[in-house]
């Protein structure tokens, strides 16, 4: 699944990014693989959403998080830390 | 940190872009530069540019000796990738650890002294916004020397690569060859030789930074282990008040209600103190008036330069007002939340949740404002916020809507609270507001999209805004108010007397002679009518009815074209140049521009002057018109053409004299 389709709240774990252009960019951000996501806010209009990683809250646009691979933290959110 | 060790006072804030140039100072023989902040070596807009092209000497055309890097304690992963970068190199680092206050809320310790053994370079805490530390950091930087260790790990896969780029670049640091050749295949002259390379080893540039930038990631973790300790987890300040702040509904409201608050504050608070200063003045140029004899210099005093002056130090309140609320903004970090809830809006109209920091700047000035649109990565939304920047209601025009509604509005009050010419001064910045948006949509027509387009943005954490930092803004902001609009406006006010007082042939003493006749004594309305005419037979008269056939359609009579023409130097000039008209020759009865303005009547059609028609179609000129000189030049310098900056004038200043001659015909 995508990072796009991860709701307020939610947790995952980045597998790897689908876009070239945008790899460099996302990757020096933090947003690397392996690396923990949360989804933390959702802009009035659904778009853009913002993600706390790396110790930190990025923002993105939809189309941005759709290249964003993640596999699902398949632990609870209580054992999420940042 | 700059200021600290220069002893500057540069302007800082809670914004990613907020430094978009580097800045520098010399302390004896040694120069400071400070750079914009920048996530790696490789730039992705025009401020991180700016940073990588000085770090590599291309900039200022030598290589720095020694490199600070300020890193965020309470982020440091984030922070360690440029410092790797940098230390690879191969220059003189030292890592200032800065904000470990702000890490020990999060319960984040850093050991400094084991961070340096496994950098091989010093580590100096800090506390740039306390200036603590900076006197050990001096000590360090002073003895520095190059890193001890390298971190950039050649690929096997890319030694040939390398090792054939060598011959095109070849600085002796095979990493700073790397970095370079990244550099000159991103530019559009790219070096053909470079691109062949990369072509021949079939790489993209973007991949292999992405490549290292995952390597280096993996060696920050490995080095973080040892140095950083968490204790538990505890929810971030800022994330209960994002909920609130980029709310769907609670979101939007706090953002326009925080404007509304701001158009209201600037015309409440800066009230009184802006009648005390005119009433200073007007009594001040009264005294030199009756106690010294009347000369051509004490005309020219009370007239030329003080009405001049205090057309300039009676929006100092506003100004201030203005830029203190728009500083404390800034500073506590709420800027980058209005980029995030507002980027979809703006996406329709082919700008970016970017446009918006600009664009509210563009609100106090537009030359600073067109600078900070360089942290914008895509190339097309950047050129449309610049184009339509000039648009938002300036500092500049503030001065002129206040002269302009003070004659029309009554100073009333909406519902007991809000203040009805404060409102109507809402209307305008929203006419500039709305204007921009519809320029921007025309353009995201016209101009097609490159490839690249994407918003990513930190959000930073929230921070108490410091006194010492929104006063130091407010007082340099005054400071450039008065010293540049103010030399200007002087400048402007001595050559309109001038040009008032004196005019061509006898025709002035003809009129003299006319109202010395024994039938005009002691009439006070023959004495108004002989300023008039007067003022008429001058050069400055001469000039304004020159130019009058093209103005009169938007309502506008000659004492206005000469004030429309001053104002190409700047806009706040109009209002001292109206100062300047009223008062020559005005020997008695010093009364404000306001109600000189108000009593003055149209020879023509014998109704007041300034009529409702007339005053809106003048605002909404100077709503859109392009009458900055600064802008012009800015916007040609960023760009780098003149294409845009003749375009931008042809456009707005277009649009704002087919707007004055619609509403003119319409209303009057």
């Amino acid at each position: 699944m995508y990072l796009s389709e991860l709701k307020k709240g939610e947790t995952a774990v980045i597998e790897a990014i689908e876009a070239d252009d945008l790899l460099a960019k996302l990757f020096e951000m933090g947003c690397v693989p392996g690396e923990k996501v949360k989804m933390v806010l959702i802009a009035p209009f659904g778009d853009p959403v913002a993600i706390q990683v790396a110790g930190y809250t990025l923002a993105m646009r939809m189309q941005e998080a759709a290249k964003v691979r993640i596999r699902k933290d398949s632990f609870s959110a209580q054992n999420f830390k940042l | 940190m700059f200021n600290a060790i220069t002893g500057l006072n540069q302007k800082v804030s809670n914004f990613p872009g907020t430094t978009v140039d580097y800045k520098w100072a010399d302390i004896g023989n040694t120069r400071i530069i400070d750079l914009p902040g920048t996530y790696s070596i490789y730039p992705k807009s025009g401020d991180e540019h700016v940073t990588v092209s000085t770090i590599l000497g291309q900039k200022t055309g030598f290589e720095p000796d020694k490199i600070i890097v300020v890193a965020d304690a309470s982020n440091l992963k984030r922070s360690l990738l440029l410092c790797l970068q940098v230390i690879d190199l191969g220059l003189p680092t030292v890592l200032a650890l800065n904000m470990l206050d702000v890490a020990a809320q999060k319960h984040i310790q850093v050991n400094a002294v084991e961070l340096s053994n496994l950098l091989g370079i010093p580590v100096v805490e800090i506390n740039a916004r306390k200036k603590q530390g900076i006197d050990i950091l001096e000590q360090t930087v002073s003895d520095l020397k190059v890193p001890t260790k390298v971190f950039y790990q050649i690929n096997p896969a890319i030694i040939e690569f390398l090792e054939e780029l060598k011959i095109v670049i070849n600085t002796g640091n095979i990493y700073k060859d790397l970095v370079m050749a990244h550099q000159v295949s991103n530019a559009s002259h790219a070096k053909q030789n470079i691109a062949r390379v990369f072509s021949k080893y079939e790489f993209e540039t973007g991949k292999l930074q992405a490549r290292e930038t995952v390597e280096r990631f993996k060696q920050i973790d490995e080095i973080l282990i040892e140095c950083i300790s968490k204790t538990a987890h505890v929810a971030d300040r800022s994330n209960f008040a994002d909920k609130v702040i980029t709310h769907k509904v609670w979101g939007l409201l706090i953002f326009f209600g925080l404007l509304f608050v701001m158009f209201q504050s600037i015309f409440w608070l800066a009230r009184w103190p802006m009648e005390l200063i005119e009433l200073g003045f007007d009594n001040l140029s009264s005294y030199i008036l009756h106690q010294f004899p009347n000369t051509m210099w004490s005309d020219l005093v009370a007239n030329g330069v003080l009405a001049g002056v205090s057309g300039v130090l009676v929006f100092v309140p506003q100004i201030m007002i203005l830029f203190s609320l728009l500083t404390l903004l800034e500073d506590s970090g709420y800027m980058a939340r209005v980029s995030f809830i507002m980027d979809r809006l703006m996406r329709s109209f082919g700008l970016n949740g970017k446009s918006v920091v600009p664009l509210i700047g563009g609100m106090a000035c537009a030359v600073p404002s067109i600078m900070a649109t360089r942290n914008i990565e895509n190339v097309r939304d950047r050129l449309i916020t610049i184009m339509v920047i000039p648009l938002m209601s300036c500092s500049a025009r503030l001065p002129v809507y206040v002269l302009l509604i003070g004659l029309i509005v009554p100073d009333t009050q909406v519902w007991g609270v809000f203040s009805m010419q404060g409102l109507v001064m809402l209307g305008m910045y929203l006419v500039g507001f709305v204007a921009a948006l519809l320029v921007a949509l025309v353009f995201k027509i016209i101009l097609k999209q490159n490839n690249k387009n994407y918003f990513i943005l930190e959000m930073p954490a929230y921070k108490w805004p410091t006194i010492n930092n929104v006063s130091l803004v407010v007082w340099s902001r005054v400071k450039v108010f008065v010293k540049e609009a103010g030399l200007i406006i002087l400048c402007v006010s001595v050559i309109l007397w001038f040009l008032g007082s004196y005019g061509p042939g006898d025709k002035l003493e003809q009129v003299e002679k006319k109202y010395s006749q024994s039938i005009y004594k002691d009439s006070t309305s023959a004495q108004a009518q002989m300023q008039a005419e007067k003022l008429e037979a001058s050069y400055a008269g001469h000039f304004g009815k020159w130019i009058e056939p093209a103005i009169r359609p938007l309502g506008f009579d000659w004492k206005i074209g000469i004030a429309l023409l001053s104002s190409f130097a700047a806009r706040e000039v109009f209002v001292g140049t109206m100062s300047a008209i009223y008062s020559i020759g005005d020997g008695e009865g010093h009364q404000s521009l306001k109600h000189k303005m108000q009593a003055e009547v149209d020879t023509l059609t014998g109704k007041p002057r300034y009529s409702m028609a007339t005053v809106w179609s003048l605002m909404f000129f100077y709503a859109f018109a392009l009458q900055c000189t600064s802008t012009i030049a800015v916007v040609y310098r960023e760009t780098k053409s003149w294409r845009w900056p003749v375009l931008q004038i042809i456009i707005l200043t277009g649009m704002a004299y087919l707007t004055s001659l619609a509403i003119y015909q319409l209303f009057s």
